[in-house]
Parts: C-alpha cells; structure tokens; sequence
C-alpha cells in the first residue's frame, strides 16, 4: 500500500509535480469521455421536444417520466422480453458454463484442447457471423425464428463467457480444504455442497451477472435470430431510431442504467462484507 | 447411480462437459458448417437453393465488397491502436497509481455497459449531430465554419467504434497490470534504467498477455461492426458487417452472405494467428 500514498507535494519541483499529474488528468478526462453519452442520454430524457426529433434541447419536462411505462405499450413488451431472455439465457449458461469450468479445473481426462479450442472460438468470432450462421441454421430447418431462438442464442454466446470467468476463479482456489472435508468423513456430495460451491459462488455469482449484462444489451445476434414479431428493448430502440428516439426511450435507458448502478455497487459492498464475516459463514 | 460413479471415475468429467458442449457443438459448430454448405449452393429463394459446391462464391464475394473489406480491417486497426493508445494509460494509471479509488475508477470504466449499445451510439449521434448542442454552440459562435461535420465521416464511426470497445480494452489491461510486483520497476531504476525504459523492458513485457487480450477483445468486434457506422456514418463508410447484414436480412442472398461471414471469420483467425506469433506466442485462449 505504502507505493500508493502520494508523497508530500509540496518541495517537488514544479516540473516534477505537473508529470506527476498527467496520468490522473489524462484518466479523468477519459471518464468523463466515457460518460459523456450517458449524461446525455440522461439529460434528454427531459427534453421538451416539439416535434419527432429529440436532438436540440428545447427547454425542461417530467412528462416523459410520467408516461414512460404508457406511452408505447409495444416498448414495455419490448423490455419484458429482453428481461426474459436474459433470466433464462443467463440461468441456463451459468449452469452449462459452470460445469465446464468444473470438469476443466478438477478432472484429468482425455480431449482437454479441442474442447478449449470450442470455448476460445465463440469468443473470437464476430457477433455478426455468430448471428448469421445461427440464422443460416434456423432457416435450412425451417425453425421458427422468436423468443426461443433468441434465448438458444444467448446461452450459446454466454457459455463460453462464462466458462471463462468461473475457471479464473476455481484455479486460485486451495484443494485441500475439499481433502480435509473429506478427511473428517464428508462424503463427495457434502464436500461439494458445503466447501466447493460457497467457495466459487463469487466467480459463479461474477459470471451470471456478466452473462445477464451481455444477454440483456445484445443487438446483433437477436436481430439476426429475433424474426419479424419479436422485438427486444434493443431492437424496437434500433427500430424507432430510423424515425427518431422518443425521450421515453431515454427515460427507460435512464432507469434501467441506475438500477444496474444501485445493484452492482450493493454487491461490491456485499462481497466486501462476505470477505470480512468469511470465518463466521463457514461455521454454519 | 452415485454408487455407480464412484466406481468410474473418468465418466465423471464428461458428463459435466456434456450439456453445454453439445449446446456449443449444436448451436456453434453446426451452424458454421450449414453457413459453409449454404455458400456453396446456388440458387434463389422462389426457386430453391441446390448444392453445387460453388468454391467460385470466395473470390465472386471477395472481388464485389473488396472495399468493405479493407475498410473494415483498416478501421479495426485504427480503433484497436487507438484505444490501446487510450486504455494503456488509463489501466496504468489505475494499476499503480488508483489507491483507495481502485474499485470507483473500475466501476466508471464498466459504467456504459450500463446503458445499451445501441442507446450508446445514438447518444454519440446527439453529440456529434450537425446542429447538436456541441457542433451546434461552436457554429453559432463561429468557432467553426457552417459547413463543418462530424456525422458521416470517417472520424464519427471510428470514434464510435472506440469508444463502445474501450472498458474491453481497460480492463485486461487493468488485471495484467495490477500483477505486476511494483518492486520489479523500482529494481530498474536502481539498476540506473530511465523511467522510459524501465517501462519498455520491465512493465510492457509483463503486461504483454494483457496487451493480447485487450487487442483482440478489441479488433474483433470492431472488424465485425455494423452499427456505429450505420447510425454515426454514411454510404461512404459502409463496413463489412453492413454488407452481410443486408444481403442475409434485406436481400436475402443467403449464399453470398453466407460466403462474406466465412471470409470474415477466416481473415479475424489468420490475423489471430499471426498476431499470436508476434507477441511471441501468447497462448490461443483468453
């Protein structure tokens, strides 16, 4: 830690003081590029827009918050299915993932790279031919293309995500806490349930919440494998953008980025108190 | 059944890979190869499509989108350059300089995802559009010439690019770097190493798996792309992703879609492969 507290300013050079603060100038102005379309997308949910067009600002309203939920019945349908998708994709591929992630970490057994080799390629193949080839599927077997096919495309994107982020986890992890458990008479099944999987729940808990992020915010692959009836949040956006976003969209983009925002930072506070109450959980 | 496992041990592992690996082999390998088998066959949608195994459809697709082609690689090397130019000193910066602010500078690098991608990129149309509120003040107050845009240039869709694909580049940047045992550098310092090279020879090769990662995560959607340039560009800009976009979902040219997706995955592997060889032979998994 000593490495990071900054050393009295005052005695230092000038020139040493202004290289110093290059980094962080640099940095800052990188978030606030970063940030700059949500504040945008914020601030113009409260634009009083006259026309079709929200690009100018045209003077403050709360209407849009007031009706953003009645508004456009087809946007809330929208949201509905996105939030569908997600729930089910990301259940789904955790589970898949997870037990991948086991079987690489644990057990010896024969054909450990072709299968690597089928985890890496869907993460190195570009979302557009990810969706093109699944639809090329669909259409040479005449499935209907809608909700089902959308949700089979996300668990197959979000598995080797997964895969990925939950191996990380179980390679730092100590086997001999699973050898003790054994050791004092649990029986594999216990181990399992009561040393291994509190043990990676943080990775397998890290790994669902990205695959939702992912699933909830994809664009290509659900065009590609959505249809012409379903629609996801995303796609009626890409829809009405054609014609001009209406603030409610922003409104919408508005609430879901702050729950995001309230949920992730609740669970950093979570797991930061999980690490300090760890030797109390384990008694239970 | 648990009985039963106890005493073959070795089925155990299979059964875990079984689901999602047939998931993956069904739903990944298999539409590859009917992508493979559809770009060989001709026809149309009234009459039919038969296989004829036409290899001709490779260099046919490759002569037609040639420009869309380049374009495309030309603008996922300018992004990936620029947003390793951006993200280095940003993941640096948070690696050995962020203290306590650690987790808030990492939160705000994750902080567009959330928001959508597509939200994302119409915000960047408000911003950059001819009379938006920047262009717009900069105009009135004759800053800039009447005449001057953003939108529908090159300069929009590459910002675009970058900036949707920059917290993929920060953060395994990030993670290679917050390894780096800080007493390493201080030992080349001591060993009379300027802060330059010190970073050249100790800090750059230790972040160099990071450097990979964060250039493919990168490269590869930004080659790939086809909405920045639709909302942020004009014809002039059109991508590759463009073009299979509208020959599988408007066209329905099936076979040359089909064709242009294979030559574009081919051309992101053997980049890979290449890339992989220079950084003197980063592992093939992430």
């Amino acid at each position: 830690m000593a490495r990071t507290t900054p050393a009295p300013e005052r005695g230092r050079p000038f020139g040493e003081r202004f290289r110093r603060s290059l980094l962080p100038v640099f940095t800052a102005l990188v978030v606030a590029y970063l940030s700059l379309p949500i504040l945008v997308m914020i601030l113009f949910g409260f634009n009083d827009i006259q026309g079709r067009f929200n690009f100018a600002w045209q003077g403050f309203t709360l209407e849009h918050w007031g009706n953003v939920f009645s508004r456009f019945p087809a946007l809330n349908q929208a949201l509905i299915n996105s939030l569908t998708v997600a729930v089910v994709a990301t259940t789904v591929a955790t589970i898949l993932g997870t037990l991948i992630g086991l079987a690489l970490t644990r057990y010896e057994f024969r054909g450990r790279g072709p299968l690597n080799l089928l985890i890496f390629l869907p993460i190195a193949t570009p979302e557009i031919v990810l969706g093109a080839s699944l639809l090329a599927l669909f259409v040479s077997v005449a499935a209907p293309l809608g909700m089902a096919t959308i949700i089979i495309a996300h668990i197959m994107f979000n598995i080797s995500f997964v895969v990925v982020t939950v191996r990380a986890r179980i390679a730092g992890f100590d086997r001999h806490l699973e050898e003790a458990a054994m050791d004092l008479g649990a029986d594999e099944w216990t181990t399992f349930r009561k040393v291994t999987l509190p043990l990676i729940f943080p990775g397998i808990m890290a790994a669902a919440l990205l695959a939702f992020a992912l699933s909830i915010d994809d664009f290509v692959i659900t065009q590609f494998t959505a249809g012409a009836q379903t629609l996801t949040f995303p796609l009626w956006v890409y829809g009405a953008s054609r014609i001009g976003v209406p603030p409610q969209v922003n409104v919408m983009g508005t609430i879901i980025f702050l729950v995001a925002l309230v949920g992730i930072v609740l669970w950093l506070y979570l797991q930061r108190r999980d690490v300090t109450a760890r030797p109390t959980s384990l008694n239970e | 059944m648990l009985g039963w496992l106890r005493h073959h041990k070795g089925v155990v592992p299979y059964l875990f890979l079984l689901p999602g690996g047939l998931w993956l082999i069904v739903f990944f390998v298999l539409p590859l190869l009917t992508t493979a088998s559809v770009a060989l066959q001709e026809g149309s949608l009234a009459s039919g499509y038969r296989l004829t195994f036409n290899f001709g459809i490779f260099p046919e697709a490759i002569g037609r989108w040639d420009t869309q082609l380049l374009r495309s690689l030309q603008y996922g090397l300018i992004v990936t350059v620029l947003a390793m130019l951006i993200g280095y000193p940003m993941a640096y910066t948070i690696a050995f300089r962020g203290g306590r602010y650690k987790n808030i500078l990492l939160l705000l690098v994750i902080l567009p995802f959330f928001t959508s991608f597509i939200i994302r990129t119409i915000s960047w149309k408000f911003i950059l559009a001819d009379q938006g509120f920047i262009l717009g003040t900069l105009k009135e107050i004759g800053i800039l010439d009447q005449g001057f845009r953003l939108l529908a240039t090159p300069i929009a869709v590459i910002s675009g690019i970058t900036y949707n694909f920059l917290p993929f580049v920060v953060l395994p940047l990030y993670v290679a770097l917050e390894r780096i045992d800080p007493r390493l550098i201080e030992a080349a310092t001591d060993l009379y190493a300027s802060r330059f090279q010190a970073f050249l020879r100790v800090t750059l090769p230790l972040s160099i798996s990071g450097v990979f990662a964060a250039s493919l995560l990168s490269f590869i959607p930004a080659v790939g792309d086809y909405l920045n340039a639709e909302l942020l560009g004009s014809r002039n800009e059109t991508m590759i992703g463009n073009v299979i976009q509208r020959l599988f979902l408007v066209n329905r040219d099936y076979p040359e879609a089909a064709a242009l997706s294979l030559i574009l995955m081919a051309g992101i592997l053997v980049s890979i492969f290449f890339y992989s060889r220079l950084l003197r032979g980063q592992e093939l998994t992430i």
